[in-house]
């Protein structure tokens, strides 16, 4: 028991430095991009809808988690919670993909003739988000499958504690992010 | 808890979870890529010193190709210094060094059976490992290997159209560094939370040896920087693949203009230095934390002001992330901004004062035992005194844009970087090979090598500050053209003597290394008489370090030369006596 205590503590460590990691990522990637507008020669353009969609998405994805925590935690299962969680994840991807479309139609490319650099920095930047966040839906499959079999109890249930910590992260990186596009 | 059980070959020498085995890996692999980068070196510096001239050894080792009737291609000397430099800096100084030393020396200093992951730890090797595959296969394409610099500037290294070395090279370049990244990642996260959580009963962060701080803080400093390096070389991949114009503005290059606009190279310049300049004490780091721990013991004294050893380890670490300007000088940095930076890199010389103060404290008027290790501790603190002078200068904007971008640099970083780094590095395999191997290194061959080293590494690196005075620009194929260099060719030539001196007593290094790993004299369990837990273990390696329980941790680990003792050293696990006081 007391072992186990060491290794969860140890695993949510490992989990919240490798999340710092991530965040020196983004804001190195985010400093950037306040330098380069510095210089100049800057697209404007309006956020795409389907990126307010994406915000909604994950933000009650991110609700239902918890949700799907507190009910681990009170031994009751938490599997369609969990399952709204990750269906709400896949819609966000969805969105972002269709957010793509929407910067495009508007004429802001990634890349060639007519591309600037704000438009650029939002293709990599969303980009880079959307993998972290694929491997957050991967995590969640595999919790909604163990809690679908009953692998957690109320005395354990790390792998949500863990997935649920990454999660909500994401879901805050994504905050940031939009915030920061819509108003820097 | 898992102790010794059942293992395969391949379980206990390829996939091992076993930490002192994956440091084995690290420093094998290290020592490998060690050579090849020095060689490197060699090949390069004859061009420097015979320019044009023809050399059998580059057409052996380079073909007819690259050194075509034996003189060295100019695109190919590009490439050697691009590789020499991203070989010793990455792969021997940070993997080699971090990955030999953070794997080998937390557990068993600690007082812990394995690391936190085994698992991850062992990825972190395979992410090397692949790393390492990728590199050495860029040697072998047909444009040759990157070739824009270790610190890959654009937009030499952001169109592949460029030179040869921008071509594919320079995408393997980029795949290895983040396969690199990733294993740095995954050694760095598992070193930080093991330091965290799994020190035996008694040993406090206060009771810590030098040599874990080090590694632990070496281990945040990666975590924070790496993945800056990651997002600056994410956006150099975009400008080079998919056209985008972070790093680029209106270039023409063979008659033909690009549509890119707007992008600034000194953007990237920005994110690079910012985890370049952490980088070099990512290097430096652990070298202070060895040299620490071997010229106490071989001083038999307690190291002369442990905390502010610990303190000037934060201070550095923190100090190094808000210096990165000092690279850029002269890019057009406005003067204030400037001042900024002199001002804050200047600050790094008072920690680095108090650590050499304390090291030379240590050392005054002790009974040292200069033992191969410790004569490579002693010549860390005099090339640490001698390259971080130089950074004095080169830290004032005034006086640098005098000299940048010349040999003075080449020689400021060589001494306190790579010389200090390789100096801690080899002090490290001197001391702590009997635990590593059962065995003893030889002495004779130990001293002979040292100082063979030490006077070529001086022979090397000193003139260089010569001819950065004189203005010579570092990077250059040849100075040939220029009139006002020709003065220099005797230098440049007692150069190259020392560096191939320097080269060829490393190979008895390797010799000295390979033979005492069989035919060393056997080793005691603790041959220095030392502090520290890992001497507790027993000689034969053991999967879980200690047979029976894991001992405890009385006291901190400097007790050497204790009035009152019956030794002269007192172990970490002897409990105190009636009525002794902590140190
Ligand atoms: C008092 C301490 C130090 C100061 C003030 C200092 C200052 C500087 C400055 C200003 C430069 C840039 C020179 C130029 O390009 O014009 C420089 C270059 C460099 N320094 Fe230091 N330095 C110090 C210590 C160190 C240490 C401890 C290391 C590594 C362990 C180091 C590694 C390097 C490297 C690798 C470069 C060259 C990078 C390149 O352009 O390829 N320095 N240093
Ligand atoms: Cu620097």
């Amino acid at each position: 028991m007391q072992l186990n205590l060491k290794k969860n503590k140890a695993s949510k460590q490992l989990l919240w430095i490798g999340i710092v990691s991530i965040v020196m990522f983004f804001g190195g990637l985010t400093s950037a991009y306040i330098v380069r507008k510095a210089e100049g020669g800057w697209l404007e353009f309006e956020m795409p809808v389907w990126f307010t969609i994406s915000t909604v998405a994950i933000v009650v994805s991110s609700a239902l988690l918890l949700f799907a925590a507190q009910n681990v935690k009170a031994g009751k299962s938490g599997t369609s919670l969990l399952l709204g969680t990750l269906l709400l994840g896949i819609l966000f991807s969805f969105s972002q993909i269709q957010g793509w479309g929407d910067l495009v139609a508007q004429g802001v490319y990634l890349t060639g003739e007519g591309s600037n650099a704000s438009g650029s920095f939002i293709y990599a930047i969303t980009l880079m988000h959307l993998l972290h966040l694929i491997g957050g839906l991967i995590a969640l499959t595999i919790t909604t499958i163990k809690s679908k079999i009953g692998k957690y109890t109320k005395d354990n249930y790390l792998g949500i504690h863990l997935v649920s910590i990454y999660w909500h992260f994401l879901g805050l990186l994504w905050l940031y992010l939009f915030l920061f596009f819509t108003y820097s | 808890m898992s102790e010794h059980h059942k293992e395969t070959f391949l379980t206990k020498y390829v996939f091992s979870l076993d930490h002192k085995m994956i440091a084995k890996q690290f420093l094998i692999t290290g020592m490998f890529m060690g050579v090849i980068g020095m060689l490197m070196s060699i090949l390069f510096r004859l061009q420097l010193s015979n320019p044009g001239e023809s050399f059998a050894v580059l057409e052996f080792f380079l073909g007819e190709k690259w050194a075509p009737g034996g003189v060295l291609d100019p695109n190919i000397y590009l490439a050697l210094v691009t590789m020499h430099g991203t070989i010793l800096i990455f792969w021997v100084l940070t993997a080699g060094l971090t990955g030999t030393f953070a794997n080998f020396l937390i557990p068993l200093q600690i007082g812990a059976r394995d690391m936190a992951s085994g698992f991850m730890n062992m990825l972190s090797y395979w992410f090397f490992f692949a790393a390492t595959i990728v590199l050495l296969y860029s040697l072998f394409v047909e444009s040759g290997p990157a070739a824009a610099g270790w610190t890959i500037y654009p937009p030499l290294s952001a169109l592949p159209q460029a030179i040869p070395g921008s071509g594919l090279g320079q995408d393997l370049w980029l795949i290895a560094i983040t396969l690199f990244v990733v294993s740095s990642l995954l050694g760095g996260l598992n070193y930080i939370v093991t330091i965290l959580n799994m020190r035996t009963k008694g040993m406090t962060m206060s009771r810590l040896p030098l040599t874990i701080w080090a590694l632990l803080i070496v281990a945040i400093l990666g975590v924070l920087s790496f993945p800056v390096l990651l997002s600056c070389a994410l956006l150099l991949i975009f400008d080079r693949s998919f056209g985008t114009s972070f790093y680029l503005s209106d270039i023409i290059i063979n008659g033909e203009a690009l549509h890119n606009t707007g992008g600034s190279p000194i953007l990237f310049e920005h994110l690079f230095w910012f985890l370049g300049h952490p980088e070099v004490y990512i290097i430096l780091l652990p070298a202070l934390g060895i040299v620490s721990e071997v010229i106490s013991v071989n001083s038999r004294k307690p190291i002369f002001g442990y905390k502010a050893m610990v303190g000037a380890l934060i201070l550095i670490a923190f100090l190094s992330f808000v210096v990165w300007g000092h690279h850029m000088f002269i890019t057009g940095m406005d003067p204030f901004l400037g001042s900024v930076f002199t001002f804050t890199t200047l600050l790094i010389a008072i920690p680095s004062a108090v650590k050499v103060f304390n090291y030379l404290a240590t050392l005054w008027r002790a009974n040292i035992r200069f033992t191969p290790a410790m004569l490579f501790a002693i010549g860390f603190v005099s090339t640490f005194i001698t390259g971080g002078l130089t950074g004095i200068i080169l830290g004032d904007s005034a006086l640098d844009i005098n000299v940048h971008d010349t040999y003075f640099v080449v020689g400021h970083f060589h001494i306190v970087m790579g010389l200090s780094a390789i100096y801690g590095m080899l002090a490290g395999v001197y001391h702590w090979f009997p635990k590593m191997y059962g065995r003893m290194m030889n002495k004779k061959l130990g001293y002979f090598h040292f100082w063979v080293t030490f006077i070529s590494a001086y022979g090397v690196f000193f003139p260089m500050h010569f001819l950065g005075l004189a203005g010579l620009p570092r990077r250059y194929y040849t100075n040939s053209a220029f009139p006002m260099f020709d003065g220099l060719s005797d230098i440049n030539e007692v150069i190259t003597f020392f560096a191939i001196i320097g080269g060829l007593v490393q190979l008895l290094f390797i010799f000295n290394f390979f033979y005492s790993i069989f035919k060393g004299t056997k080793a005691t369990e603790n041959p220095w008489g030392s502090n520290t837990l890992e001497w507790t273990t027993p000689v034969e390696r053991i999967h879980g370090n200690w047979p029976g329980e894991i001992p405890t941790v009385e006291r901190w680990a400097y007790d050497y030369s204790k009035p009152g003792a019956d030794q002269d050293f007192v172990p970490q696990n002897v409990p105190l006596k009636e009525g002794e006081t902590e140190h």
